[in-house]
């Protein structure tokens, strides 16, 4: 019976000493057949869903980029790298692309460093922690939609609450829609007021797996509070820390909600006048949904594949070299 | 431990006077936590405020910082102007079916993964791996042909059907099994002439229901909160919650007491999933944390 399962320790089952022929019994190789099926049967509703919802859509994307298919057609017409072309000429893909960079480490980068920050207090002796944890955790639970639509309207130009409070403080309203790089600003806001909590708690747990004695270690040497964080706990948050860059990077080069939303023009995909919060993303959900030019939104998608590919590929050769130099400085 | 700590906290030994983990917090961290709780509370509590009086409060220069008495009157207009009781509905059905679907899937393929063995089992797990890095959402363009050939398009159909599993509930559910579930129990149930469909149903699943049951929370409010690919499958006739909200805003004129009146109730049974499960939520982004 040990055959069946995958004991790591077990010795592996092929050279079995020859036995004398017996016959099984119905009964016996029913079970046989079943521990052999077994697996492939129950992992096989994963491959087979995510091979027609998941892998074929993603390559039928690269079939359809090489044609010329309006939303209602029932097939295209090939026209080659002609989508590309034109998307290299395409200043608003530039500028989507661009709009999507800087919202993205806008939201970050501060995400991070708070994140850090606030795990750092939780991780304090504190009455109620789970409490204080859940509380962390409350913007998460709002929806993508209500959140974007809120922020709209607290950093509403004429009526909004944020530039109602500038100008009682005496300070010059934000045009928070059309000034490009405050649209960023407040976008960036949206996803770190959403994500934040989410992270606390990640380094949080990572925090709390540093062992004991390190840090004891650090108080007898003399180490400071300061010191103790930036020299000791910092350091063994580095894998953690790097988890989070890189799903914040998979989720936040994909942003559409937030921008989309976000809108002056409710229901516009434009992301502004001068489609100055635009994201690549929402460029792609125009492209493909309001103009109707499916394989020029396939090509954008294929684009999109590749620079978050592009991303993760300088996340990972970060983190190699982050975690060699961790290594040299111990 | 307690003992190398006490001098710390009051001897002059150095500057360092907080400690790490150890000390009961001081009055200033708490401080830190209520205004950070207090700003990651105050969009929500703004939504009901404004939903709860009339946008007239909206030109005021000083607004109200309590409710009024009009959040049912608003409410209900929500229900008046786009079919929210049909979007609700919706979007139970659609998180229900694809919960039950995804656990079900991941439990099953995690036990496969982690305890059985079949040839290629590594290289397969390493694609589920790898195709949690796949942003699936690129693949929306095909995934909408393939919709309106099938004549989904308008139907719950086109929103269940792609999201029935996902990479992140197998891998997740396969580090469990392997943590939790050991290999004596599934030998003595073999022993005992279980098939494996029974191993599976009476020895794997009662031993990873807490991480079963974080997976569906989670997938729940992934599928509740979903919106690009309801929004491009769904009309206004048929919504989710999401899409009917976006509808609720997008008019010509945006009146923001109906709004969001129409987004705190998108967000109250999220928010009672919360309450009720917070400590559990909690445990399992942590646990899953450590593990990542």
């Amino acid at each position: 019976m040990s055959e069946t399962i995958a004991r790591p320790v077990s010795p592996p089952a092929s050279p079995a000493p020859p036995r004398p022929p017996t016959k099984l019994t119905l009964r016996q190789r029913l079970s046989i057949a079943d521990v052999k099926i077994a697996p492939w049967l129950y992992i096989s509703p994963f491959f087979i869903l995510f091979a027609i919802t998941g892998l074929f859509p993603l390559l039928f994307t690269a079939y359809v980029s090489l044609f010329d298919w309006e939303l209602l057609d029932e097939t295209g017409t090939f026209i080659g790298l002609e989508n590309y072309t034109e998307l290299f000429g395409d200043a608003q893909f530039w500028n989507s692309l661009v709009n999507t960079i800087s919202i993205f480490l806008l939201s970050s980068i501060p995400q991070v460093i708070i994140a850090v920050l606030l795990a750092a207090l939780l991780n304090t002796n504190l009455r109620a922690s789970t409490g204080w944890r859940v509380g962390v955790l409350l913007p998460y639970v709002a929806s993508l939609v209500a959140v974007g639509i809120i922020f709209g309207n607290l950093f509403g130009v004429q009526f909004g609450l944020v530039n109602n409070t500038l100008e009682i403080l005496g300070l010059d309203p934000v045009n928070w829609q059309n000034d490009r790089f405050a649209s960023h600003v407040a976008i960036a806001m949206m996803v770190n007021w959403r994500w934040t909590g989410y992270n606390t708690l990640i380094v949080l747990a990572a925090m709390q797996a540093i062992p004991r004695d390190l840090i004891e270690a650090a108080v007898m040497d003399g180490a400071g509070a300061a010191r103790r964080f930036f020299s000791v706990v910092l350091p063994l948050l580095r894998p953690t820390l790097i988890f989070v860059v890189i799903t914040s990077t998979i989720g936040g080069l994909q942003i559409f909600t937030e921008p989309k939303l976000f809108s002056e023009l409710p229901g516009s995909s434009n992301g502004g006048a001068q489609n100055q919060f635009q994201t690549v993303t929402l460029y792609l959900y125009q492209s493909g949904f309001q103009f109707q030019d499916l394989g020029y939104a396939s090509a954008i998608a294929w684009m999109l594949f590749l620079v978050i590919i592009i991303f993760a590929i300088a996340n990972f050769l970060l983190t190699r070299r982050l975690a060699a130099s961790g290594e040299a400085d111990r | 431990m307690t003992a190398l700590t006490v001098p710390d906290r009051r001897a002059p030994v150095r500057r360092g006077r907080r400690g790490f983990g150890d000390q009961r917090a001081r009055f200033w961290v708490y401080g830190l936590l209520i205004a950070f709780l207090l700003g990651s509370a105050f969009p929500i509590y703004w939504s009901f405020l404004v939903a709860s009086r009339d946008s007239g409060m909206l030109t005021e220069q000083i607004p109200p910082l309590l409710p009024g008495g009009n959040f049912f009157a608003n409410a209900s207009r929500v229900f008046d102007t786009v079919p929210f009781w049909k979007a609700l509905g919706n979007s139970v059905i659609v998180g229900g079916v694809v919960t039950l679907t995804t656990v079900f899937f991941s439990t099953l393929a995690g036990f496969a993964f982690a305890k059985l063995r079949f040839r290629g089992r590594n290289g397969l797990f390493l694609f589920v791996v790898a195709t949690l890095a796949v942003p699936t959402q690129l693949g929306i363009i095909p995934l909408y042909i393939a919709m309106s050939d099938f004549g989904w398009t308008g139907t719950l159909w086109a929103v269940m059907v792609p999201n029935l599993v996902t990479a992140v509930g197998v891998f997740w559910m396969r580090q469990y099994t392997a943590q939790v579930l050991p290999y004596e129990l599934i030998e003595a149930a073999r022993v005992d002439g279980c098939s494996m469909i029974r191993v599976y149903w009476h020895v794997c699943l009662p031993a990873v229901r807490p991480a079963a049951a974080f997976l569906a929370m989670f997938v729940f409010m992934t599928s509740w909160n979903d919106f690009m690919w309801p929004l491009i499958v769904l009309n206004a006739e048929n919504p989710t919650v999401q899409v009917a909200l976006e509808k609720l805003q997008s008019g010509y004129y945006v009146d923001y007491s109906l709004v969001l009146a129409g987004t705190t109730l998108a967000t109250i049974p999220i928010l009672i999933i919360l309450i009720l499960l917070g400590r559990q939520i909690v445990a399992g982004i942590m646990h899953g944390a450590v593990k990542g």
